[in-house]
């Protein structure tokens, strides 16, 4: 297996436009590597033949000299992306069949830029769920294993296929998205930075919708300055997305001084939980060590309403995606199941029965049940009212600091099967991410150290809305001083 | 007051109608989507994948749409809502692709307005408009076309309908049915809406109850998707009779939705209350909530035309019109148009005022003209006369050229052959002779060829003058002047 695989976004792009290197070469490689990692179950599809013509244009590109920081970069597209003629089911079988006529804003903006898709990747089922494990077409294994074991964890989710195939050498890059935590939770499980930034940064146009104002587009990459690249890429205001924003794109890879002398880190009182383990505690605190030494003050703070942010959440998402989620009805696409003799009403519920996965009938009834006539004040509406008290929790705390920072998850990967079952644990893994979420923040997940049995762990970096510049740049420094080079063994290749 | 009752076997009931009115905006594309809104097309020929709910597909609000509601409301004296909000109203349905249609359920575009109604008694009498909101169309489902498949066709689907809900304030089928007329003149008239019932770009829901005089309001039943003018009235009058009868039998009525069939003239129930939807009305989070400011209301504004109500008042005070020809002329913006090129043509052909001619031509238009189309069954934008041509026939009456009797004749031809009057005229040598020598000449023929009538009518029998003038008028096959006739007439057979 070539070295390839292993550069880096920014260490490719300088070879290519040396010409030490060719798109086509780091293709082939990527290529390879994609077939090898087929047992960890992230692409669902692949596109060699689409990711050699890519490489083959990004060549004649870079020849002349028009290449873009993403030129010739292989990554791979989290299947909730819409991609012409080519598979988008956001790994949900009522989807079946189905290849848009149209191109994603983030994907198109890719492909402006010159990058190259290798496949279609696994996620959760519509993207709901924290383990990869609703996925129509199987979990997706995490390619990092306990000491001295050899059973398998989860990746996380839902971007779980994403994080894999960057994790694993599969993809120099992933498209991810993050609804509660989507990105941010399976980058700390598998040692990947993850950057979710601000709510209508990046559009939404062709992205498979969960829940339409927290959905946003982000990138998954092996270290903080390829997320700067690669979120740059995607980013932009489009007309196509009404809540897409037109602010100017900033150049993030700039932001990456190294410098937050003088910078206030919020360290907010409410994410020291009960029962955290002790290990997770501890890596916070040698952030906070990291922040203090790198010439940052830090600062407690306040985020009252910290604990209801999960309740909220899972009364907005489930809300917003009953609804978004009854297109898929069997009438013009994807799935239709039709029992003898059968009406439309027999059709919409033989069709949705079998489409659907158990975590996804769960989210659309409860999000039915929180909408319907009686309870809609009590709880959707009671739900927004403590959404804006979440956002001015913020406001209020960013008054007084420029970034926080966080644990990314409670815990580190856990077993296949260990929270399935149990829904509640399962959502209790975004506690540390849903509150930005809702409150449509920038956030990023940075491998920052190993649990005992040697998983990967993540811290969260936390900035003001639009200021994605400071993320990273905090983000940057968490790198640096975490010096995070361990690797997961090749065991699957 | 209208006093419009249904008569039951117990007392004289009063019916209360309001009337909800789907408007299709005029705008080339949809709400939310670019696809065309033009009707006609082929099934699914003007659907964006937006209006198909593809995965992934967003809505992007439609500008003109926007401003379209706001100007009607402008219209109806209505209060314009700055900041407004799409609301999603989830359904399942086979037409519905998203699922959920997207419309303004708390906070509406347009608020509270007036319709003026023009009722046949010559009063009128002021309707409430309660709101009017932004909301799409769904698509068509068709049932016909196969054994055991039902087609859909998706043109539709996203258009852009104003809902106009007025106030529970008509009480007879008359008001009802002034109430549509008035609101589709006026929303022609600026342009946001054809109006075109048949082609379904109107719609009416129509609630009725029924009450004693006095009483409070009773439980209303909506009817659904009623398409025309005529069919709304037929609707209410059964409705309340059927309330009625259920009520006097010791009955209840139950709120719901029915339909109207115009071939058995009756109603009847779609869904019951307990079969009833629950919307699940809630923000759309794909859509920001809807902020313009004054300079787009001010903007809206000063494009709106005169509206019917201030023009009937012109024309009467201004042009002296009386409140029919008036009321006939504004119903169509098209009519007034014609009437205003008809009187400012024939202002300046004559030379004399416009407010000294408008009567006139106001007379042949609502009279000659109308009646003419009215048989040929042509609107007015297809009048073989245009209104130049109008003018210049109802000038050569103003000079004397011709009578209006001859006038009659010579715009029957123009109506057939689009011929000027001039040219008709001048073919068939219609041209009023008022030449005093030539009638005195003819008058003396006359006068010799009848002594007999002569005689009698010297001998105190008045009534001949009106023979021996028909006489000259044959003779000059009507083209004799008549006040020539009867100025030089008298004196001779006086002798």
């Amino acid at each position: 297996m070539s070295d390839l695989t292993t550069l880096k976004i920014a260490e490719a792009r300088d070879l290519l436009r040396k010409g030490d290197l060719t798109a086509r070469e780091l293709t082939e490689a990527h290529i390879a590597a994609v077939d090898a990692a087929d047992s960890l179950n992230a692409y669902i599809e692949k596109t060699p033949e689409i990711a050699l013509g890519q490489a083959d244009a990004a060549d004649a590109r870079i020849k002349v000299g028009n290449a873009k920081g993403m030129t010739g970069i292989p990554i791979g597209i989290k299947d909730l992306f819409a991609t012409k003629g080519v598979h988008t089911q956001a790994c949900s079988h009522i989807l079946d069949g189905f290849k848009p006529e149209y191109e994603s804003t983030v994907t198109q903006n890719l492909w402006d830029d010159g990058a190259v898709m290798l496949g279609k990747l696994n996620m959760d089922e519509f993207a709901m769920g924290s383990s990869n494990e609703t996925s129509y077409y199987g979990p997706v294994k995490n390619p990092w294993r306990a000491k001295g074991s050899n059973s398998d964890f989860v990746p996380g989710g839902s971007s779980g296929g994403s994080v894999t195939s960057v994790a694993g050498y599969a993809a120099m890059g992933a498209t991810a998205s993050d609804t509660g935590g989507s990105i941010r939770q399976p980058a700390a499980f598998t040692g990947t930075f993850g950057m979710k930034p601000t709510y209508g940064r990046c559009s939404r146009f062709g992205m498979v919708a969960f829940a339409s104002s927290l959905d946003q587009a982000g990138p998954i990459t092996r270290d903080v300055r390829d997320g700067a690249i690669m979120l740059e890429s995607m980013s932009g205001f489009d007309p196509k997305d009404s809540t897409s924003v037109d602010v100017p794109v900033p150049n993030f890879e700039a932001a990456l001084t190294g410098d937050i002398r003088g910078m206030k880190i919020g360290i907010p009182q409410e994410y020291h939980l009960a029962g955290m383990p002790g290990e997770i505690e501890a890596l916070w605190h040698q952030g906070i060590e990291w922040m203090k030494a790198a010439g940052a003050e830090v600062v407690d703070i306040n985020l009252p309403h910290t604990k209801y942010a999960l309740p909220t959440y899972y009364i907005v998402a489930p809300a917003e995606a009953s609804s978004n989620l009854a297109r898929y009805d069997g009438v013009r696409y994807g799935l239709r199941n039709v029992p003898e003799n059968g009406g439309l009403t027999d059709m919409y519920e033989a069709t949705r029965a079998a489409g659907f996965g158990e975590e996804v009938k769960r989210r659309i009834m409860i999000g039915t049940y929180v909408l319907s006539a009686g309870y809609y004040d009590a709880y959707y509406l009671k739900a927004q009212k403590v959404r804006q008290l979440i956002y001015d929790d913020f406001k209020r705390a960013f008054e007084k600091v420029d970034a926080i920072l966080t644990p990314t998850a409670p815990s580190a990967a856990f077993a296949f099967g260990e929270k399935s079952d149990d829904p509640l644990a399962m959502y209790l893994n975004d506690v540390f991410t849903v509150p930005a979420s809702l409150a449509g923040l920038p956030g990023s997940s940075v491998p920052a150290g190993l649990s005992a049995d040697g998983l990967p762990l993540g811290l969260q970096v936390l900035g003001k809305a639009w200021d994605e510049e400071t993320v990273l740049k905090v983000s940057g420094v968490i790198e640096e001083a975490a010096a995070f080079t361990s690797q997961p063994d090749l065991w699957w290749r | 007051m209208s006093s419009y009752r249904i008569q039951g076997a117990t007392a004289d009931w009063e019916v209360v109608i309001g009337l909800e009115v789907h408007a299709q905006v005029i705008s080339n594309a949809k709400l939310f989507s670019g696809a065309s809104t033009e009707f006609g097309a082929e099934p699914n020929a003007q659907v964006s994948l937006v209006d198909a709910a593809m995965p992934g597909m967003l809505p992007t609000i439609n500008g003109e749409c926007v401003r379209q509601a706001v100007r009607t409301g402008l219209a109806l004296g209505a209060q314009i809502n700055k900041f407004s909000v799409f609301d999603r109203k989830n359904y399942f349905y086979a037409d519905l692709p998203q699922g959920y249609q997207i419309s303004q359920f708390k906070h509406p575009v347009v608020g509270e307005g007036t319709v003026t109604l023009d009722l046949e008694s010559g009063t009128t009498k002021e309707v409430g408009v309660e709101r009017i909101h932004l909301e799409q169309d769904a698509g068509k489902s068709m049932h016909d076309q196969h054994p055991q498949f039902t087609y859909v066709d998706l043109n539709r689907s996203g258009v852009a309908l104003m809902e106009i809900v007025s106030m529970p304030d008509m009480r007879s089928p008359d008001e009802a049915g002034a109430y549509l007329t008035k609101l589709r003149t006026i929303l022609r008239y600026i342009g946001s809406c054809d109006g075109n019932m048949e082609q379904g770009s109107m719609r009416a829901d129509v609630n009725v109850s029924v009450r004693k005089p006095g009483d409070a309001l009773g439980t209303r039943c909506e009817i659904k998707n009623v398409n025309s003018i005529r069919f709304v009235r037929q609707a209410i009058e059964v409705e309340a009779r059927r309330q009625v009868d259920i009520i006097e039998a010791g009955g209840t009525i139950d709120q719901e939705t029915r339909l109207f069939d115009p071939v058995k003239a009756e109603t009847r129930s779609m869904r019951s209350k307990e079969e009833a939807h629950d919307y699940r009305y809630f923000p759309d989070p794909d859509l920001l909530p809807l902020e313009f400011d004054d300079a787009f209301i001010e903007a809206a504004r000063e494009s709106l035309p005169e509206l019917p109500d201030d023009k009937k008042a012109r024309f009467m005070e201004a042009l002296g019109l009386n409140d029919y020809n008036a009321s006939v002329l504004v119903a169509e913006n098209e009519s007034s148009d014609y009437f205003e090129t008809l009187v400012a043509a024939l202002a300046k052909a004559t030379g004399k005022s416009p407010t000294d001619i408008a009567v006139k031509a106001s007379n042949w238009l609502t009279g000659d003209l109308f009646g003419a189309l009215n048989k040929a069954s042509k609107p007015i934008t297809e009048s073989p006369v245009s209104a130049e041509q109008g003018a210049d026939l109802l000038a050569l009456v103003e000079d004397g050229t011709i009578s209006g009797r001859i006038a009659k004749d010579v715009f029957e031809i123009m109506f057939e052959t689009g011929k000027d009057a001039g040219t008709i005229v001048e073919e068939k040598g219609l041209k009023q002779v008022s030449d005093t020598g030539e009638i005195e000449k003819i008058i003396d023929e006359i006068i010799a060829a009848n002594p007999g009538q002569l005689e009698q009518y010297r001998a105190g029998k008045d009534k001949l003058l009106g023979f021996f003038v028909g006489q000259v008028m044959k003779a000059t096959q009507g083209k004799a002047n008549p006040g020539v006739v009867n100025k030089l007439l008298k004196p001779k057979l006086d002798g």
